[in-house]
């Protein structure tokens, strides 16, 4: 039986960063995955924004150092991730919206965070021909930016490879024993391992996961679909998020839907259904299409001669409240949740992994734990994300 | 004016059509009428449409077919694919040099619904396998929509100029491929319950059980009970060093451009693979007047029948067995090729390569089913059916009969009621399917008076029609009779039908009649761009295209059924007689090498796996190297597979890559499919009126 300080369930967005992380710091880690290689779950499902202009101190504060990551990876370890500093922008159209994101925006501010309002001429400028009619400005947060999920993630892996951190592919985890504060038993369907420590990063399958380990963790995906275009030449900055829920009798199914123009010239996008789709189904369905070029042809017309190259589905792994959960089990302080990511795993993964490497070394700051009083496992969950 | 129009063919009509002006890069040019802006290019000697934005590779065409997007311009501001796009009047077509500028847009957008359609069968294909299920539902009555992604109904047939193999019952063989094709499309255009929608291309079988189409230019959902799926076949691809040069492109945009479009894309072609479709593409290139600088095969034998292969070798095309290329040359655009001879382990002997000028290289390395339709419709729990190549690489002869059966079995589907399909009927299907069988003697008749047919039929392949034309009844199939070989015993008229009808024009006849020692010799013809006419010497080849001497022609006519098959009359020694079959056409010096020596240490990784982002061989293989067993994640750090084709060519490539590097096929992981098919603009799904 293989002995490991630390076992990852999941190489995605959070585990592969993790484990890139404490393997950095000699931690002796494993991570298993159920797929053939990394970011394989929903990681790849990504459209790749990464931004820190959150509404709460945890999120923001994660973001911030997945950001500095991302940002310096090309000039630290030399491989392109594709990351680019196009920042985020969220149009409004009604004044109601207007005021809505302006609030925020001073909560934002309160965070130190590099945000503002842009008149909708001055927003014209950086999205040149956005729908004006309405348009009552936007806001613009050009510290945020994006970078490729697959590119990323597999630079993580391989740099954690380097640093020594071993990976388990295709193999399923059947089972999870923890006695007292014995090393934690992890058993495959191919083989049983165990560790001091295990973190269960298993995204989708988190729950099952959790209830292996006899938890209860409130971590339900819903489904999203994305698509991505054939690469043009640069014509607008920022991810554009629409926050607006449709109001066309047609495409009411659909609440916000946001999109970029990715380093390769490539617009990606993804919708969010207003009415949740639940499970893990991936197949793609002929209702997407329809209901997101609609809405953006009518926010953005220059897009109806961009080609749509592919398109695919993946979930949100949802807490009932928006916000992940990260933490030891109050039964189990040797099995760590990093799950409930909310469909931002990978903007946070990164900064995630460093705070959990830290949790695992017994290094945590003070700044750490006002960070984790906000992925409380044990919180109520009855707040509610400002901006999904 | 134009330049590389095909102004003369045996078979095909050559019609004057309206010229339509418009503009390539300032200059202003002229197309036919309807004409695809790739082939307007072309026949304007134009073969580079642009730059790749990742490493300025001459872009142009690969695939004519609207499956990848290497020939992508920009018309009228848009980037479009140049092979699926007519010019219009006036059309503004510029070249994409990096990557293009997405136009302004002036004014609201159309936005509207999309129209939801319901059938009882889709058909994917309106090529022999669709054609064939269309006419069986139409008599049964059952509702169908046949989609199709071209303007003309018919698939591959209508490229093929030459006459059919299979049974003459069961689907035309004699006939001229472009000819059944049109027959049957006929046939289809007069149905009530089969809709048909061309130019029309299936995106994906969603899995909510519906498929989107994209019907001539206006997004449709469609809703069927059953799917047909009969999208045909892919071409394979091929790694060598200059694989992706400007002139490096399949048989089957070939054979558009020559045969659909009558466009002379090259002056000088080298062939790789000596299957059917390599061989046939010789030969159609010779019918457009193109040199043909030889054809070469990895195997010790062609794929290809015998008889199309000694085809092509008595009008003087040289084939090169156990040979396969080593590189194209080139700066931009393909100028010569080199080959070698290779060995068991298909790794070229030094010593052995060979360099030819040539202009054009097509590679015909095989076919693989277009299954993707299949799985998804699996996948999303539908009733699904498939036929033709789309459910197993055969000839198209097989793909009417099976396509046949297919569409039998979805009335059976829907009319549980109806007639069984006859058992003996899947044996034929498996009868026409099978491939050739070794090379045996030819038979010659060892009598030396009267006239009599020779057949120069080597190997057993499913093809009977000279036994079902002969009105004495004295061609028989030896053995099967439709696979056997035919024998001739009994009388002869001299009535030349079977002469006429063979496709592999391997059936002469000899009249001992008038002069015993100096038989009169009928021969059949299809080259009439290359004149013959009473009077010419002609140098006589036996069935491989040895040569046997001179003879002079005595008189050239067409066959009775004037199918464009002439019959060249010549007297020679009784001798030779019964050993001529042809006479070469092209010179030998077309098909000598050059004295350039272009060393074999070719540099592997200039080997293109993915055209569409120049993923190279190098690029893979350090992946698999590292470890990498999932194609996922070498397209994840590759980019190999995310270009617009969707890995429709780079697939096998990778694949062949992991053989290479003894990678177990069980460790493999393969690339998911995801919509769409091919590329479609954004617009389109937001806009379901015209």
């Amino acid at each position: 039986m293989k002995n490991f300080d630390v076992i990852i369930i999941g190489a995605g967005s959070v585990g592969v960063p993790t484990a890139m992380a404490l393997a950095e710091r000699k931690v002796k880690v494993l991570v298993v995955d159920a797929l053939a290689s990394p970011g394989q779950g929903q990681n790849k499902k990504a459209i790749g924004g990464i931004r820190a202009t959150h509404s709460d101190k945890g999120k923001i504060s994660t973001c911030q150092r997945s950001i500095e990551i991302f940002s310096t990876w090309e000039e630290t370890h030399g491989d392109d991730i594709g990351w680019i500093q196009n920042g985020y922008s969220f149009p409004a159209y009604t004044d109601e919206d207007a005021k809505k994101l302006q609030d925020l925006m001073v909560i934002q501010k309160s965070f130190n965070l590099n945000i503002d309002w842009l008149s909708a001429d001055e927003y014209q400028e950086i999205v040149p021909g956005i729908n004006m009619t309405n348009l009552k400005g936007a806001t613009y947060s050009p510290g945020d930016g994006s970078a490729s999920p697959l590119l990323a993630v597999n630079a993580f892996y391989f740099k954690s490879l380097q640093y020594g951190a071993e990976y388990r592919f295709n193999e399923k985890v059947t089972r999870i024993d923890i006695n007292g504060n014995d090393d934690i038993t992890v058993t495959t369907d191919k083989e049983t391992y165990t560790a001091a420590k295990v973190i269960n990063a298993a995204g989708n399958h988190a729950a099952a996961i959790g209830a292996m380990a006899g938890l209860d963790l409130p971590v339900e995906p819903d489904s999203h679909e994305g698509a991505i275009t054939e690469p043009v030449q640069r014509f607008f900055g920022p991810m554009i998020v629409d926050l607006r829920p449709s109001e066309d009798p047609a495409t009411e199914d659909s609440a916000n839907y946001y999109f970029y123009q990715n380093n390769e010239g490539q617009v990606i996008f993804c919708l969010t259904p207003k009415y949740l789709i639940k499970g893990t189904a991936s197949e793609a369905t002929s209702i997407f299409l329809p209901q997101v070029a609609k809405r953006m042809v009518s926010l953005f017309p220059k897009l109806a001669n961009i080609k749509v190259r592919r398109t695919w589905r993946g979930q949100y792994p949802m807490t009932p409240d928006g916000f992940p959960i990260v933490g030891a089990a109050k039964e189990y302080p040797n099995f760590i949740n990093a799950v409930g990511m909310c469909g931002q795993g990978y903007m946070l993964g990164p900064g995630l992994g460093e705070l959990l490497t830290r949790m695992v070394t017994y290094e945590l700051t003070e700044k750490d734990e006002d960070v984790l009083k906000h992925f409380n496992p044990y919180r109520d969950f009855t707040g509610v994300e400002h901006f999904k | 004016m134009t330049t590389n129009r095909i102004l003369r063919h045996p078979v095909l009509e050559v019609t004057e059509k309206e010229q339509v002006p418009f503009y390539w890069n300032k200059t202003k040019m002229f197309a036919n009428q309807g004409e695809v802006i790739s082939s307007a290019l072309f026949a304007n000697n134009v073969k580079i449409f642009g730059h790749h934005h990742k490493d300025g590779s001459a872009q142009g065409i690969f695939c004519a077919n609207g499956q990848c997007a290497k020939c992508t311009v920009i018309a009228n501001s848009i980037p479009v694919k140049a092979c699926m796009t007519r010019v219009t009047e006036n059309m503004i077509v510029e070249s994409v040099e990096g990557l293009p500028t997405l136009p302004d847009v002036d004014g609201k957008p159309d936005i509207s619904d999309i129209e939801q359609v319901e059938t009882d069968v889709l058909i994917i294909g309106g090529g022999p396998a669709g054609l064939s299920a269309a006419i069986q539902l139409e008599a049964h009555g059952i509702p169908s929509i046949l989609v199709d992604d071209k303007d003309e109904l018919g698939g591959k047939l209508v490229l093929q100029t030459h006459k059919f193999f299979g049974s003459v019952e069961d689907s035309y063989a004699g006939m001229r491929g472009m000819d059944i094709g049109r027959m049957l499309a006929a046939k289809v255009a007069e149905s009530t319950c089969v809709k048909v929608w061309k130019e029309s291309t299936a995106l994906y079988v969603f899995n909510d059980k519906k498929v989107g189409v994209l019907k001539n230019g206006v997004y449709k959902i469609v809703t069927p009970k059953v799917i047909l799926n009969a999208a045909g076949a892919r071409e394979k691809f091929l790694r060598f060093k200059g694989n992706s040069l400007s002139g490096v492109y399949g048989a089957g945009a070939f054979q558009t451009l020559v045969n659909r479009d009558l466009v002379k894309p090259t002056e000088r072609l080298f062939i790789i693979g000596g299957g059917n479709v390599g061989i046939i593409a010789g030969y159609h290139a010779l019918q457009a007047g193109i040199e043909v600088v030889g054809l070469c095969e990895a195997m010790p034998k062609c794929g290809g029948y015998r008889v199309h292969e000694d085809k092509l070798k008595r009008l003087g095309v040289p084939v090169y067995t156990s040979h396969s290329i080593v590189s194209a040359n080139g700066e931009e655009s393909v100028s010569s090729v080199t080959i070698a001879e290779i060995d068991n382990t298909f790794t070229p002997l030094p010593g052995t390569e060979k360099t030819f000028d040539c202009d054009t290289i097509l590679i015909a390395v095989g076919l693989e089913s277009v299954s993707e339709f299949t799985e998804e419709a699996e996948a999303a729990g539908m009733t699904v059916f498939s036929a033709g190549d789309a459910s197993e690489i055969a000839e198209a002869s097989s793909a009417m009969f099976n396509g046949k059966i297919s569409g039998l079995d979805i009335v059976k589907h829907f009319k549980p009621d109806t007639e069984d399909i006859p058992a003996a009927w899947y044996e034929k299907a498996e009868i026409l399917k099978s491939h050739p069988g070794p090379d045996q003697a030819i038979r010659t008749p060892d009598m030396e008076t009267g006239i009599f047919p020779v057949v120069h039929c080597k190997q057993e392949i499913p093809c009977n029609p000279c036994s079902t034309v002969c009105p004495e009844g004295s061609l028989t199939m030896d053995g099967d009779p439709i696979k056997g070989r035919p024998v001739f015993e009994g009388k002869c008229k001299g009535c030349m039908k079977c002469l006429a009808i063979c496709p592999g024009l391997a059936i002469t006849l000899v009249d001992y009649r008038k002069d015993p020692e100096n038989p009169v010799v009928f021969l059949p013809y299809e080259i009439g761009n290359v004149d013959v006419a009473k009077g010419d010497t002609i140098a006589c080849v036996d069935v491989d295209g040895n040569p046997l001497g001179e003879s002079t022609v005595l008189g050239a006519r067409p066959t009775k059924d004037s199918n464009n098959t002439w019959i060249i009359r010549t007297q020679v020694p009784a001798a030779i007689a019964k050993k001529v079959v042809a006479f070469t056409i092209q010179e030998k010096a077309v098909s000598e090498p050059t004295t350039e020596k272009i060393p074999l240490d070719h540099i592997r990784d200039d080997e293109v796996i993915c055209l569409c982002e120049r993923v190279t061989a190098g690029d893979i293989r350090y992946m698999v190297r590292k470890g990498a067993r999932d194609m996922n994640q070498i397209k994840a750090v590759t980019r190999a597979g995310m270009g617009p084709c969707g890995y429709k060519t780079c697939e096998n490539l990778m694949l062949q890559i992991f053989r290479a590097e003894q990678i177990a096929q069980e460790d493999i992981v393969k690339n998911v499919r995801r919509p769409l098919y091919v590329e479609v603009p954004l617009g389109k799904f937001a806009n379901g009126g015209q």
